[in-house]
């Protein structure tokens, strides 16, 4: 039981997010911003203690349950910054549909213990429990809008699927269990490196460890909950899905594909190819022919998640950096977007279609100008931070000679162009059909402009999150 | 054939009919206690494998716990049992394939080289002051205190969610409160009404 300082932000993050349930238990209706601004003060000092972990040097505790390294602290760091910008956009949401106010932020802060548990895992068991605690946290979330029958439906769709996926992955881990004998990733690691010939029941695990992988991320052919949640969750939620977790999930590829089977890479790369690819294509081309935003958004994050797994199939370290920095810098380009369309679900309405964007920069500058930023980000055209984070995996997939995926990426990044560039299109150079302005709040339309101005700088000095990606692989 | 392999043979042959009475009674109140005898009887074969500390949990958490809950549940629900059992002769074709194709599966394993009884030998008793609770103890709170813990929160997570998706605040449901009950007056509740005697 020594270095347990380090595991310091997730023991603050749980004893706080336990407080704040306390509390919102005894606290009047009149009085609910006070969980908000407690969630939120616990995420920025659990963001701090997390920073300031950036740069020790690895160490592990809890008998080889936890472990600290270099990208474990940054994913980390990346995670709370999105979820507290996802907070600060849902706030009015919420508040306005009255969705139980209280456990969405309790479960939210429990969705994100799990996936720093998930980040700083380095044991399969440890894995699989921090993910439990993620998807659990979901699947509640998606269903908390309980008046709304959309909602429901998508959360029972949510968690049947997901716990299917959830066995799955653990099915897969029992088979390396079984055939390694150990639980810890590295000691899966040094068997498998010492073995030669008798992997078999580590391969059969792999599989399904794949299977349970894709599921998660919603990687082609296992993408069919993806638009159903993404458009029936309360758009608040949806944002909470579609952020943060997609980091976490990049985290545990790595753990279990690199850090426990690299010896095993030569059968991964190609089931991963034939994943990435398929997502790529179905994800942009099924996306134009969506008029709800919502299913819009989802089909393109299916078709990132092809992007995001080209760096991992080159399996080296040049790889990994450049999926690291495209799941870091998608998460809060994505939650810009979102954003936007939180700020316009105001006053009973629900911005849903294509047509609600219409005419936008008419009604609110600001709002217009965010969303074509985040939407030029998306579709990858300089100098936004979207283009570089695909130059990099592009480079790693080219390099390790996965070249024909490399041309599928880059002909289907041409095709998805057009529906991003289509709400752009929507929002300035038609007329709007809602007539009224549209009003954030001050503190919401700082942080989106703050959200929007991070993806043009940081597509313009990539190297502020680069070279910490680079390092966490050195 | 030693007592500790007569006894074995005694709580196997309890908890296969405890097992089979508890899908042919009808009666699902005598079904559930027969669910009891099974658990009981298996609790007594793990006893005899010296994993004391599982089968005491068995007993007091299925038989003491689930069961309890199990009955209230046949009870409180009016289950018609006849129409569970309709179609009993059309299903059978199909309940029998899928048994025999289990029981094959099983038969192949069980001759497999792998699995055969000869490569698990009975294992060695352990010395008397040895205590497979301790031993549990020491794995659940030291080497995996930290996937414990997170264990723990994942259940009150079930538990956050499962009151955040059912509790409703009904306004017409009627409760009680205590301290009005306690404070009422004879006044209150009690008229007294004089009335003349009626003449005869």
């Amino acid at each position: 039981m020594d270095n347990l300082a380090i595991a310091t932000p997730e023991i603050f993050m749980l004893v706080a997010t336990c407080v704040v349930l306390v509390v919102s238990l005894f606290i009047n209706e009149n009085n609910r911003t006070i969980i908000y601004w407690s969630s939120q003060a616990t995420l920025l000092v659990t963001l701090l203690l997390a920073f300031s972990q950036i740069g020790d040097e690895a160490m592990t505790a809890f008998e080889g349950a936890y472990g600290l390294d270099a990208m474990s602290t940054v994913l980390k760091s990346w995670i709370l910054i999105v979820s507290i910008g996802g907070f600060l956009y849902s706030r009015d949401y919420i508040n306005e549909r009255k969705i139980a106010r209280g456990e969405y932020y309790v479960l939210g802060l429990f969705g994100i213990t799990g996936m720093m548990i998930m980040v700083s895992a380095i044991n399969m068991l440890t894995l699989y429990l921090g993910l439990e605690l993620l998807a659990l946290s979901l699947y509640a979330m998606v269903a908390l809008y309980r008046d709304n029958s959309d909602a429901s439906e998508a959360a029972m769709k949510y968690f049947v699927l997901g716990a299917l996926a959830s066995g799955m992955l653990l099915y897969g881990m029992s088979m390396i269990y079984g055939a390694t004998g150990s639980l810890g990733l590295s000691s899966i690691h040094d068997i498998l490196a010492g073995k030669t010939d008798q992997s078999v029941g580590a391969r059969f695990g792999l599989t399904f460890v794949i299977v349970g992988i894709a599921f998660k991320l919603g990687a082609v052919p296992f993408h069919m909950w993806v638009p159903d949640v993404y458009d029936g969750a309360p758009t608040c939620v949806t944002l909470f899905i579609g952020t943060a977790p997609k980091i976490a999930a990049f985290a545990m590829i790595i753990r279990l594909l690199v850090d426990g089977l690299e010896t095993l890479s030569v059968d991964w790369q190609r089931m991963l190819a034939i994943l990435a690819a398929l997502s790529m294509v179905v994800g942009n081309l099924l996306a134009i022919a969506q008029t709800n935003l919502k299913r819009m958004l989802a089909y393109s994050t299916i078709s990132h998640v092809g992007f995001l797994l080209l760096g991992i199939i080159a399996a080296n370290p040049e790889g990994y950096s450049a999926s690291m920095f495209y799941a870091i810098t998608y998460a809060f380009t994505t939650l810009a977007a979102f954003g936007v369309l939180l700020a316009l679900s105001r006053g009973g309405y629900e911005a849903v279609h294509l047509s609600d964007l219409a005419g936008l920069a008419k009604r609110n500058m600001l709002l217009a100008s965010v969303m074509m930023i985040a939407m030029i980000s998306l579709a990858g055209v300089p100098p936004m931070v979207g283009f570089y984070a695909k130059l990099v995996v592009l480079k790693a997939a080219v390099g390790a000679d996965f070249l024909w995926l490399a041309i599928v990426g880059v002909a289907m990044s041409v095709v998805g162009a057009f529906y991003y560039l289509r709400i752009i299109k929507l929002m300035f150079f038609d007329e709007p059909i809602v007539p009224v302005s549209a009003a954030a709040s001050p503190d919401v339309s700082a942080g989106l402009a703050i959200n929007g101005a991070a993806v043009v700088l940081l597509g313009v000095f990539p190297g502020l999150i680069m070279t910490a990606c680079v390092a966490a692989f050195s | 054939m030693s007592f500790e392999l007569f006894l074995f043979y005694v709580f196997a042959a309890i908890t296969v009919f405890g097992a089979a009475c508890v899908i042919t009674v009808r009666n699902p109140v005598h079904a559930a206690m027969f669910l009891v005898l099974t658990f009981f009887s298996t609790a007594c074969i793990w006893m005899l494998l010296e994993a004391e500390f599982l089968a005491i949990t068995l007993v007091l958490v299925y038989v003491g716990a689930v069961m309890v809950l199990f009955l209230f549940v046949v009870m409180m629900l009016d289950v018609n049992v006849e129409p569970l059992r309709e179609g009993f002769v059309k299903y059978l074709p199909w309940g029998a394939a899928v048994g025999l194709l289990m029981f094959i599966e099983m038969a192949f394993l069980i001759t497999e080289r792998y699995f055969r009884s000869e490569n698990y030998p009975i294992p060695a008793a352990s010395a008397a002051d040895y205590s497979n609770t301790q031993e549990l103890g020491r794995l659940l709170y030291d080497k995996f205190l930290f996937q414990f813990e997170v264990a723990a929160v994942i259940l009150l997570v079930a538990i956050v969610a499962a009151i955040a998706l059912t509790m409703r605040r009904r306004p017409e449901t009627k409760y009680q409160k205590p301290h009005q009950q306690v404070d009422v007056k004879k006044s209150d509740r009690l008229r007294i009404v004089q009335m003349p005697t009626e003449k005869r």
